[in-house]
């Protein structure tokens, strides 16, 4: 019985200490993209709120809360209202499965440190991945906004052309680690991360990731030169803050999936396992930035044309490759 | 058989990136589009109507906001057009002259790192966009130092320029001309190689050289596909047939080609920025016309002679002989022309300005036609065409 309600209380405080972190660095990664890419474009970025400019995410969200949450005319307003959710809930629910560090002995039992140890990890991951499109293609298709439709279709198609390639880029490593948990998927890495083992699938899977992020050079859903907004040209106030805090949520996931997938999650020497993973996680993010910050935007059909021609054929023959080693190095 | 419909959509006048208050109607299917048809004219201000009532010093600045990225080039057109109407444009000393080359090099300079600033931004790469505004921030600065303002210049008069040259600024330019092609590799570095950046624009918005030639294109634009065409070699104005400089030709017809078409174009300008510093001597920079420059400052403060001479031209204006002329010049955007009527009078009768942009517009439509809806906005971007020319 006691041994069951701190079970509980121990989950609750690692699900509240994970929002908490997940929210924060979703907040000052955006004050971080805006301060890096400032540097890299001879500006100064924001620097007026606070020591550094380093309480502008607050005043950012409470000019986003004290903003008119505006409904167009003729919207679909359940889906509307509905969308910016999707997207934000599902970045957040993936962190549920992300392994951030070795388990921990408290009070004599072993602690992991992640939510929920899921034996399909992987799976969740990708379906959860592809379920926060709907929010893009809901809120474009919900505005009644020609221009909101047109960035909702990319995103749909932009999905279809990545999301095959970036499951195929994890068939190898779920291969090389014989599971699906992700904690099992870290401790097959003890060797050599999966990067070094199999490069091939890491590429395809940082461009997927890239890709799934919406970011450049893969921000077609909302490319602001082409589409006003894209699929949020009609938000405003709040969820207009969802979509994009979402977006920032799932900047952080995808990086601690490349973590845990090719960098060897937590593993590391000498430092605790838990700040390994965190430079790990921002020195991806920071790759992310750079990326926006030197690349200019494909178009959506070369796009599909990179995912289905290039990418898809590509992961095809590594899963080959790699079952074939596999293969032969066992018999 | 599944059932579609095209969707008509309203590009501008508010869109980031139809470089001003241009409006396009596009007829999509999917994101394929079917027809284009530009509406312009929301920035109409009656330049060409308003210039009637003028006396011809008054006009001059009327043409800065014009192309309000060129204005330089816009006043020097208009004076080389006032000049020969009146006969004097052998008495411009060479000084001025020099100047003038030198301001309109600049000038081009100044335009085209606006253009490449908002194509590389309209394409994405922000990037670009902030490096080439750093370098245009320099050149706004030098025309501060001149003519006192940063965009409306004014700068250029009939008969001559404003004001000579402040002390020091001849070595701040050379400085600044001799820094450019650097910073035009930098641009490259981050552009010309870049496989997203050639995907996106080799191959698009393609004119052909009979096309081009049908439109009336010019520029850039009409050099790009295939036409060694410039009036700086071919119709000199300025004592441009004196200066050393290259006229890059492209063959591909693309927006990649116009692209590497004008960043060549602005290392020419600097060049010709250089060897205009070479050869400047000291000397009078406004023209002998006592009937139509001012006298000199002394004096106006000192004589009687010389107050009524600079009140009759400030209230009065001078005559100009009944006739008619028409000027191009090679602007930055293509070949920008002044069309002059006089009546006698101190106005011109009539103002007819042929704007490159305008011309270039019109190639539009067939550029996009059947392109995706991304393409569109590469495409008015490689086209550089400023509003405040095309309505005037």
């Amino acid at each position: 019985m006691i041994d069951g309600l701190i079970m509980i209380v121990l989950i609750l405080i690692k699900l509240g200490v994970i929002f908490a972190v997940i929210m924060t660095m979703a907040a000052y990664l955006v004050l971080a993209e805006r301060k890096i890419l400032a540097r890299m474009q001879l500006r100064h970025g924001p620097n007026r709120v606070g020591p550094f400019g380093m309480m502008q995410p607050l005043a950012d969200v409470i000019k986003l809360l004290t903003k008119e949450d505006f409904l167009p005319d003729r919207a679909d307003k359940w889906l509307f209202l509905l969308a910016p959710g999707m997207a934000a809930v599902t970045a957040i629910l993936t962190f549920a499965v992300v392994p951030f560090g070795p388990p921990l002995q408290v009070f004599g039992h072993e602690l992991p440190l992640v939510v929920i140890d899921l034996n399909v990890g992987v799976l969740y991951f990708l379906g959860l991945s592809s379920l926060a499109v709907y929010g893009v293609a809901l809120g474009g298709w919900a505005s009644n906004s020609k221009y909101s439709l047109l960035g909702g279709i990319r995103g749909l198609a932009q999905l279809i052309s990545y999301e095959l390639s970036m499951g195929l880029a994890l068939v190898p490593v779920v291969m090389l680690a014989r599971s699906f948990s992700l904690t099992d998927i870290v401790l097959a890495q003890q060797a050599a991360p999966f990067i070094l083992v199999n490069p091939l699938a890491f590429l395809i899977f940082l461009v997927s990731v890239v890709a799934e992020s919406k970011r450049t050079p893969f921000d077609m859903p909302e490319a602001e030169n082409e589409l006003v907004g894209g699929f949020h040209t009609e938000y405003s106030g709040m969820r207009f803050g969802l979509f994009f805090v979402g977006e920032y949520i799932n900047l952080v996931i995808l990086s601690s999936m490349v973590t845990v997938f090719f960098l060897g999650g937590w593993l590391g020497p000498l430092l605790p396992g838990v700040i390994w993973f965190g430079v790990k996680v921002l020195a991806l993010c920071f790759f992310f930035i750079w990326v926006r910050g030197s690349l200019p935007r494909l178009r959506y059909d070369q796009l599909m044309h990179f995912g289905w021609k290039i990418l898809l054929p590509l992961a095809l023959l590594n899963v080959l490759l790699t079952g074939a080693v596999l293969l032969w190095s066992r018999t | 058989m599944a059932l579609t419909e095209k969707m008509t959509i309203n590009m501008g006048p508010q869109h980031p990136s139809t470089h001003g208050v241009l409006q396009l109607i596009l007829e999509l299917d999917g994101e394929v589009v079917q027809k284009a048809t530009p509406h312009i004219g929301f920035l109409h201000r009656g330049t060409e109507k308003l210039s009637e009532h003028r006396t011809y010093n008054q006009v001059i600045p009327l043409t800065d906001r014009l192309d309000y990225l060129a204005p330089m080039s816009n006043n020097l057109g208009y004076c080389l057009a006032v000049e020969k109407l009146l006969g004097i444009t052998d008495e411009i000393p060479e000084r001025a002259n020099v100047i003038r080359v030198m301001m309109a090099e600049l000038t081009r300079l100044k335009s085209h790192l606006v253009w490449l600033a908002t194509h590389a931004l309209d394409i994405g790469a922000m990037t670009v966009f902030l490096y080439a505004f750093r370098e245009r921030e320099a050149i706004t600065d030098i025309y501060e130092k001149v003519s006192g303002a940063r965009m409306t210049s004014n700068y250029i008069r009939i008969g001559g320029v404003t004001a000579d040259l402040p002390a020091g600024l001849e070595q701040e330019i050379r400085e600044y001309a001799e820094s450019m092609p650097a910073h035009i590799d930098e641009y490259e570095g981050l552009l010309t190689g870049n496989k997203i950046w050639q995907k996106r624009t080799m191959g698009v918005g393609v004119i052909s050289k009979e096309d081009a030639i049908d439109i009336g294109l010019s520029g850039p634009s009409l050099r790009a596909s295939g036409v060694d065409w410039d009036l700086r070699r071919d119709a000199p104005y300025c004592g441009y047939e004196s200066y050393d400089f290259d006229i890059p030709v492209r063959t591909e017809c693309d927006t990649f080609a116009r692209y590497k078409a004008r960043l060549d174009e602005m290392r020419q300008s600097s060049r010709i920025i250089i060897q205009a510093l070479d050869r400047l001597q000291p000397g009078p920079v406004v023209a002998d016309c006592p009937k139509v420059t001012l006298p000199a400052k002394e004096d106006v403060v000192n004589t009687i002679e010389g107050l009524i001479h600079h009140f009759k031209i400030i209230t009065e204006g001078f005559k100009v002989e009944e006739g008619e002329v028409y000027v191009g010049i090679e602007a930055p955007k293509g070949e920008l022309g002044y069309y002059l009527v006089s009546d006698g009078s101190p106005m011109p009768y009539r103002m007819k300005i042929r704007p490159p942009s305008f011309v270039n517009l019109q190639a539009l439509p067939q550029m996009v036609e059947g392109r995706l809806l991304a393409d569109v906005i590469a495409i008015i971007g490689t086209l550089d065409i400023v509003l405040g020319e095309i309505d005037r």
